[in-house]
């Protein structure tokens, strides 16, 4: 059989870092928001907040080793699978990574340990400052890795020597705009989760709340707070941690979804310049124009400009996205072509690190419904979650959600949507690089960009490449099954499930030692 | 120049050491957990001790990839691609090691337990085993070619070193842990640690002693740090039986330290040796960055490694004091009534 390694090795790659960035945005997110919490607690001193730290923090904790295993897959696979590109890019490649470890992950991991063990041991404030510490440092690593691929969107800083790129500059790589665009966008991207996980989980209480004919609507529309004192923590507290919880998560949420849009459209004005037959197949735009494709039909997926046909356009969009005005025309995909062509060659190299693509025909275009779809599902998601939230604000004007339990499972369905955009966006970005797995910068006509083709390490036949692929997907999947089906326990649970003094209604004495006090927290 | 690239070596070892030296008594619990404890709060008291400071002592591991990485990405790509199958089991150890520890108590379940129980000591046990196991290829080489490139397929690394590298990261980690149970617990759980710590340390370094013993045939005055490996293995052993628990401690890591100094320094200035063609080692020169990334690293290295270890050492001291069994709280199921 002829399987092609390098595509076994794609999959893989896109599988375990996709899945990687399940949990990371919702680490990015729901950690300032927990941090955020924790902080209202320590100013106000009200008990609302201890609660929804905690229930929240609980969850934060399940979805967070999550990233932690998955994270160290992505450590390793540059130089298991992709040493040819470890070799070309290390000089520049590593440095992020190793600064992202040393900078982001020790504060992380070291805080967050003494954060979870630390309730009621070190002194209040210090303990939100952990907190606050690990937070910080999952931001930081944020930034260095998207250093890291920005710099393959965007190489800067750097001289060839010997075939290589070599750094000249740190800075240049640091403040590449390409990362700087994106690192801010993908933070509120991130942001974005948080506040819709806030919002989801906090309706499904209140909802219940009705249900179970705890909370009601009085005569003046208002809610009536009520409490169930046989069902563990259903107290009057309870209602204010939710409904504060899903108010903070909504207004989150709309916030997010605008620095998304603010920071995505300086996105798209960069891919103008740096990528533009990523734009290009980004708008299934064959030729020149102006107009925004809303829905194109044809089969944009035969990759075939002759069956491309768009049927609804507003006129000057695209301009404006790219450009920042009305009538400046985008090249279409027809038009780059020859040039591409031109600069980085017809052919691949005959060159046996190129193994069975070695002399291949180039294909400059990327996969049109891929990066069509991407860049619309991205959006789209987004402007549901951002909907949803301002409808949840108006929905919850009374003090509760309505008795709908329609609504109830909209709500929580609509916490899928930013990790859907999420994804879809980096699928648009990565894959709208290809044919180039460190794609060239238009700006300097020097041979720093790689082929995908080349990059795999050389060694790897397609059956290790499909062990691995094989085993990490089924103990990712079965994994996924572990972690949602613990969250929704958690979920269901409540306050109480995170907070053992809320779930007691009668006090068993504590094991009391002469030593020392029982641990608050202990695995 | 040369300077730089060493002192990069130099950094990456120490990276290395401190990994082994930290995450070893954390994999050396996790490998104890089914065996050393009899009931369920033992065994909670074992995952305890480990608890806060485990995840800060995994991150020396993804350092001392990416600053291979950062430093030399020859060696880092021609190592890792070779030690393929491996270092993909390897990465599932870690996996189900991580997520053994936070998950374990979140189920109550007689088979969920048991089941990350096990998750937890065979996770432990491989990651012991494929991280000696790499080190000791690293330092005996590989069939590379011009390239760089393992040639002989994907078994072509098995051999003696992968052995004793591997068995004696296990063995290693197992003492290591057993002495720190000795020092971080108290009641029957010490008691029985300090027992199997005098049984099990001797046999359990037969592997590495061999890994640190065989740096002679690179240079004979090594001999010299081989025979002070042994002096403080030897001292450890007898720290371990008159009960002197942080000496004990103290001794078994700079047995570490003076093993992996005399290994390292053997094989300088290869990073990673051909066995087919002494001119395709990958050497300091050959696998490094260019100086200006070294440099940069550098600085950023120097600035922040000592206040990294600064704020480890606070989170440990935050966590000193000996965990007991009745120091472990009930455990805390998910309330019933709303769970519906
Ligand atoms: C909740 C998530 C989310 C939402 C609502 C949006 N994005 Fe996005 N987008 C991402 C999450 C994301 C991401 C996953 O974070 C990406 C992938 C790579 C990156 O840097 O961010 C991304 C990439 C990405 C790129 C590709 C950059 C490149 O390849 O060079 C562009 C042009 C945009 N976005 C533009 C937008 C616009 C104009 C939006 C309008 C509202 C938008 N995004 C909403
Ligand atoms: C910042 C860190 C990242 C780096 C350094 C990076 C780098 C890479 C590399 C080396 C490949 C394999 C070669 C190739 O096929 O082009 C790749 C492919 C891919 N990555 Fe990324 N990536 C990063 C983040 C992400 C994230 C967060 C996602 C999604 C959530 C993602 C999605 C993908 C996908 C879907 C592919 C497969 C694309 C294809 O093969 O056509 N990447 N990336
Ligand atoms: C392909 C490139 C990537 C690599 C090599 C990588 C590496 C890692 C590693 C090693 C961990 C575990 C850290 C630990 O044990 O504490 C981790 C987790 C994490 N990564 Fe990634 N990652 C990649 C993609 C991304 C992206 C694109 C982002 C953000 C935008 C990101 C942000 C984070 C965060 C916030 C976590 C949560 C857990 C933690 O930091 O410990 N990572 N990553």
């Amino acid at each position: 059989m002829d399987l092609d390694p390098v595509l076994i090795g794609r999959w893989q790659f896109g599988i375990t870092t996709v899945y990687h960035f399940w949990m990371v945005p919702l680490t990015l997110g729901l950690g300032m928001l927990v941090a955020i919490l924790q902080t209202m607690y320590h100013r106000t001193g009200n008990e609302m907040y201890l609660r929804s730290t905690k229930f929240f923090g609980k969850l934060f904790l399940i979805n967070f080793i999550m990233g932690v295993a998955t994270g160290l897959v992505q450590e390793f696979q540059f130089g298991m699978a992709w040493s040819e590109y470890s070799r070309f890019v290390g000089d520049v490649f590593g440095a992020p990574l190793a600064l992202e470890a040393l900078l982001a992950f020790f504060l992380e991991s070291t805080f967050l340990g003494l954060w979870i063990f630390g309730w009621g041991r070190l002194p209040r404030a210090v303990h939100l400052g952990s907190l606050w510490c690990a937070v910080i440092g999952s931001w930081i690593s944020a930034y260095f890795i998207i250093v890291a691929n920005s710099w393959m969107q965007h190489p800067v800083g750097v001289e060839m020597v010997d075939g290589r790129p070599v750094m000249t500059d740190v800075w240049a790589v640091l403040t590449n705009n390409t990362a700087i665009a994106a690192y801010t966008h993908a933070l509120c991207g991130a942001v974005a989760v948080g506040g819709s996980f806030l919002l989801g989980i906090s309706w499904y209480h209140l909802y219940r709340r009705r249900k179970d004919g705890i909370d009601t609507i009085g005569p003046d529309g208002k809610v009536v707070v009520g409490s169930a004192p046989d069902v563990p923590g259903r107290d009057a507290i309870d209602h204010q941690v939710w409904i504060r919880s899903l108010r903070i998560g909504a207004v989150v949420g709309i916030i997010a979804f605008a620095g998304v849009a603010i920071t995505g459209d300086i996105q798209s004005k960069l891919m103008f310049d740096q990528q533009p037959m990523k734009m290009a197949s980004a708008e299934a735009a064959c030729h020149d124009g102006t107009e925004f494709s809303v829905l194109t039909i044809g089969d944009p997926s035969s990759n075939d400009c002759d069956g491309v046909e768009n049927v609804f356009e507003i006129p000057g969009l695209l301009s404006f996205l790219a450009n920042g005005d009305f009538n400046t025309p985008v090249h279409g995909v027809t038009t780059l072509l020859p040039d591409y062509q031109e600069k980085y060659g017809t052919h691949l190299p005959e060159n046996e690190l190129y193994g069975q693509h070695s002399g291949e025909k180039i294909d400059y275009q990327p996969i049109m419904i891929v990066t069509y779809w991407g860049f619309r599902l991205m959006i789209g998601f987004g402007m549901i979650a951002a909907g949803v939230s301002a409808l949840a604000l108006w929905l919850t004007r009374k003090g509760t959600v309505p008795a709908s339990a329609w609504l109830m499972r909209g709500a929580l369905l609509s916490i899928t949507a930013p990790f859907i955009a999420n994804s879809a966006g980096w699928i648009f970005t990565e894959m709208g690089r290809q044919p180039f797995v460190v794609a060239p910068n238009p700006a300097r006509q020097d041979a720093v960009y790689m082929f995908t083709q080349a990059a795999l390490s050389p060694e790897l036949t397609p059956a290790m490449l499909l062990f691995s692929l094989i085993s990490l997907s089924l103990v990712y999947g079965i994994l996924m099954v572990v972690e949602l089906r613990l969250l929704i326990v958690y979920i269901r649970g409540g306050v109480a499930s995170a907070m053992p003094e809320v779930a007691k209604t009668n006090h068993t004495p504590r094991i009391t030692n002469d030593e020392d006090d029982v641990l608050s927290f202990a695995y | 120049m040369e300077i730089l690239a060493t002192i990069w070596f130099v950094l990456i070892i120490v990276l290395w050491t401190g990994y082994l030296f930290l995450d070893g008594f954390d994999l050396g619990v996790g490998m104890l957990m089914p065996v050393l404890s009899r009931t369920e709060r033992q065994k909670r008291v074992l995952l305890n001790t480990i608890g806060p400071t485990w995840d800060g002592n995994e991150v020396w591991l993804i350092t001392a990839a990416g600053a291979t990485f950062a430093a030399f990405p020859h060696w880092y790509a021609s190592l890792f691609s070779a030690l393929y199958i491996p270092l993909t089991l390897c990465l599932l150890a870690l996996i189900f090691r991580a997520v053994a520890i936070e998950y374990r108590g979140k189920g109550h379940s007689q088979a969920w337990k048991s089941f990350w129980t096990w998750a937890m000591a065979l996770g432990s046990a491989g990651i012991a085993f494929f991280i000696g196991a790499m080190l000791a290829i690293t330092s005996s080489g590989l069939p590379l070619n011009d390239n760089g490139d393992i040639v002989g397929g994907a078994f072509a690394w098995m051999g003696w070193p992968a052995v004793f590298g591997g068995v004696g990261g296990v063995g290693f980690a197992l003492v290591h842990g057993l002495i720190f149970l000795g020092l971080k617990t108290q009641g029957e759980i010490r008691d029985k640690a300090q027992r199997w710590a005098r049984r099990m340390l001797l046999p359990c370094s037969i592997g590495f002693l061999i890994w640190f013993g065989l740096s002679i045939t690179q240079r004979p005055w090594l001999i010299a740090v081989v025979i002070a490996a042994v002096i403080a293995l030897g001292a450890a052993y007898f720290a371990v039986r008159s009960g002197a628990e942080k000496a004990a401690f103290t001794l078994h890591g700079l047995y570490l330290v003076f093993g992996l100094f005399a290994v390292f320094a053997g094989v300088y200035p290869n990073v990673l040796p051909s066995t087919l063609d002494s001119a395709r080692s990958l050497t300091i020169a050959s696998a490094s960055s260019s100086d200006y990334t070294l440099t940069v690293m550098l600085v950023v290295t120097v600035i922040c490694l000592p206040i990294i270890i600064g704020y480890q050492i606070f989170s440990y001291r935050m966590f000193l004091g000996r965990i007991a069994e009745t120091h472990i709280p009930e455990a805390h199921r998910v309330p019933v009534a709303i769970r519906s």
